[in-house]
């Protein structure tokens, strides 16, 4: 009865399907995985892509759910990355167990991620569409040349950083973790597949559990009409502000995951380019629709991955592919037979289910 | 007389309050208030006293100033001179979030519902502030989540109950009828928990008998939460009908105050509705 009255609800239903869908593809590939059938390629992708996903999601809070667009979404990815190498590496010694500093890096990167988010959103949330758009461009292409003239070290005398070379003064048998435009090397790949599912989840959860808060509503009356929140009490600045240092939270997180993924990372990787792809994502999968963000930022991740046989066409075969999408989606008629398609498929599945609930009735 | 109503014009000098209102401190008081936008002055010299239980409406030809008191009231607009105490409060320098705070909730001439939301999500947003629940609650669903969303829901749907929109509940707020989306909006105000309520044009779209059914829903919710509402409306129906006290205003100033039947026989309001002519007596209706 308390499983009926729980499916009638339309959002936890959502947010249901999509913590299935998710698990499900999980155990799918372990499985896979473990049966030996992933070629080392395919493997190569699943950490990334569970961090894409994070990353989609994440922005999906802010674009989707509140409403400001951001560009600068792979500066906070960026700062996640960094932070979380530098963290994994000076607890080298006083964690053994790989899990928990992966752990700590990733909340550390996390939580640096969502302090910068916290200090430029002061000035940034006060502007408003394209000014906070362009604001937060200059902020990515600002923390990537940060990070790449960034030197940070360690040695017998402790912890160094410098933003220039002739002030990184490292004493002997020191080492680099970041070494300004050659980004971290050497870095101990300490991410695993279950970690980004661990991760994963942990985004979903959340995100999709603020959105269905009074927090969430919040967020989106501020996002459908700024005046009417004001009215009823709420404090807008304040709504934005907590939506962006969540995505930013967030996206440092799975930037640590990222970063922990390779033996090295170019500050470079955290470009305008990744902040527009995770933004199509975001975009394809449908603003405010978080399982839309999940399938389109898998999706969209391996295919042009897929295409590499492909060579030099590959990138027109996925600008190809945006467009036919979203022409799709715009379409009216496509739309009529998708909800047909669909209205078939969940009657099913209702059927199915509900044959099984009359099943333990009797 | 006060120093504030020095360049008032005839303004009666006496309160319209209710006989229960009397010793009670008024949940409105605007004192001289006025804003120039540039050189152009769109209010002034503005007074008013709203009792804690008093129906008042604001009425005037179209462009009198009438929605710009209404920001001035709420905050969205900061004063060019005077001042609002609400509770006895001044809202001086206070943005709108903060002023609602203080008691005092507002609907909008052009609706601005929360369109993609559904309409009991529009009153829960209008309970934002008396939800009881933490951030960290909110992001981790903690036990007291369910209470104080359980809750939330309950008062939404009395509230969605009261205004007779429990049908209508789940639908997305945007594709509601005109006459329902202004009632949601009146719901959602009341949700924030007001001693006052400012309805901008409550009955405008809405068709005859939808008019009389808001007349004794607007009394309804000042007899059931016992709180001020102050209206502005060009019906004159509803105006003279649930009204006890009505301010005319006209190019920014308050021309009088007064009941229905002194504003109805008041020349400078028939003056003011229809211009100066000869022979013409009555004013509406």
């Amino acid at each position: 009865m308390a499983m009926k009255t729980l499916l009638k609800n339309k959002t936890t239903r959502t947010n249901g399907i999509t913590y299935l869908v998710v698990i499900a593809v999980f155990a799918v590939m372990q499985v896979l995985n473990g049966a030996g059938l992933l070629g080392s390629s395919v493997k190569g992708y699943l950490v990334p892509i569970c961090v894409y996903i994070s990353l989609a999601v994440s922005l999906n809070l802010l674009v989707g759910i509140c409403g400001e667009l951001s560009l600068g979404h792979a500066g906070f990815m960026g700062i996640g990355a960094f932070s979380g190498i530098v963290i994994a590496a000076l607890l080298q010694d006083t964690i053994p167990n790989d899990v928990m500093r992966l752990l700590c890096a990733m909340v550390g990167g996390g939580i640096l991620a969502g302090v910068v988010g916290f200090l430029i959103g002061i000035p940034v949330l006060r502007l408003r569409g394209d000014y906070l758009a362009i604001v937060t461009l200059a902020f990515g292409e600002i923390m990537k040349n940060i990070v790449g003239n960034l030197y940070a070290g360690i040695d017998a005398q402790g912890f160094h950083m410098a933003i220039s070379t002739s002030k990184m003064k490292l004493g002997e048998g020191g080492k680099y973790i970041i070494n300004g435009p050659l980004g971290a090397t050497g870095v101990q790949k300490l991410a695993t597949f279950t970690m980004g599912f661990v991760l994963v989840l942990f985004t979903l959860f959340v995100v999709q559990n603020l959105v269905n808060s009074k927090e969430g509503r919040a967020i989106k009356a501020v996002r459908d009409n700024r005046i009417a929140a004001e009215s009823v009490g709420i404090n807008v600045t304040a709504f934005r502000m907590k939506a962006f240092v969540v995505s930013a939270f967030l996206a440092g997180m799975a930037g640590a995951l990222f970063g922990l993924n390779y033996s090295s990372v170019t500050a470079s990787k955290f470009n305008f380019n990744t902040s527009i792809n995770i933004l199509v994502f975001v975009v394809l999968g449908g603003m405010g629709n978080i399982l839309g963000s999940v399938i389109s930022a898998t999706v969209l991740y391996v295919l042009p991955e897929a295409m590499r046989g492909l060579q030099d066409y590959r990138m027109i075969l996925y600008a190809v592919v945006l467009i036919v999408v979203m022409l799709c989606t715009w379409s009216p008629k496509f739309k009529e037979k998708l909800s047909i398609v669909s209205e078939k498929i969940k009657s099913l599945f209702w059927g199915l289910f509900k044959k099984k609930e009359a099943g333990t009735n009797e | 007389m006060n120093e504030y109503s020095k360049k008032m014009l005839k303004v009666p000098t006496y309160t319209l309050l209710r006989e229960q209102d009397k010793d009670k401190q008024p949940v409105l008081d605007v004192r001289n208030l006025g804003i120039d936008f540039g050189g152009l002055t769109a209010v002034d010299g503005f007074n008013i006293t709203i009792g804690p239980t008093e129906i008042s409406g604001l009425i005037g030809p179209n462009g009198a100033g009438k929605t710009t008191i209404f920001n001035l009231l709420t905050g969205v607009y900061q004063p060019t001179r005077g001042s609002v105490l609400i509770n006895g409060i001044d809202i001086k320098g206070m943005p709108t979030h903060k002023v609602n705070k203080l008691g005092i909730a507002r609907t909008f001439q052009n609706i601005r519902l929360f369109t993609d939301m559904t309409a009991l999500d529009n009153v829960k947003v209008g309970m934002h502030n008396g939800i009881k629940c933490s951030f960290a609650s909110s992001v981790l669903h903690l036990p007291s989540y369910y209470r104080s969303e359980k809750q939330a829901n309950e008062m939404a749907m009395e509230l969605l109950d009261f205004m007779s929109l429990t049908d209508v509940a789940d639908q997305k707020a945007g594709s509601l009828p005109y006459g329902v989306q202004r009632r949601l909006e009146i719901v959602r105000a009341l949700a924030t928990n007001p001693s006052i309520i400012l309805l901008d044009e409550p009955a405008a779209g809405m068709n005859p008998s939808e008019t009389t059914e808001l007349m004794h829903q607007i009394r309804r919710i000042r007899d059931t939460f016992q709180i001020a509402i102050f209206l502005i409306e060009h019906d004159m129906n509803l105006v003279m009908n649930v009204c006890e006290a009505i301010a005319v205003v006209n190019y920014g100033r308050i021309i009088t105050k007064g009941t229905p039947d002194e504003v109805r026989q008041n020349p400078a309001v028939i003056e003011a509705y229809l211009g100066r002519e000869e022979g013409k007596t009555d004013a509406e209706n």
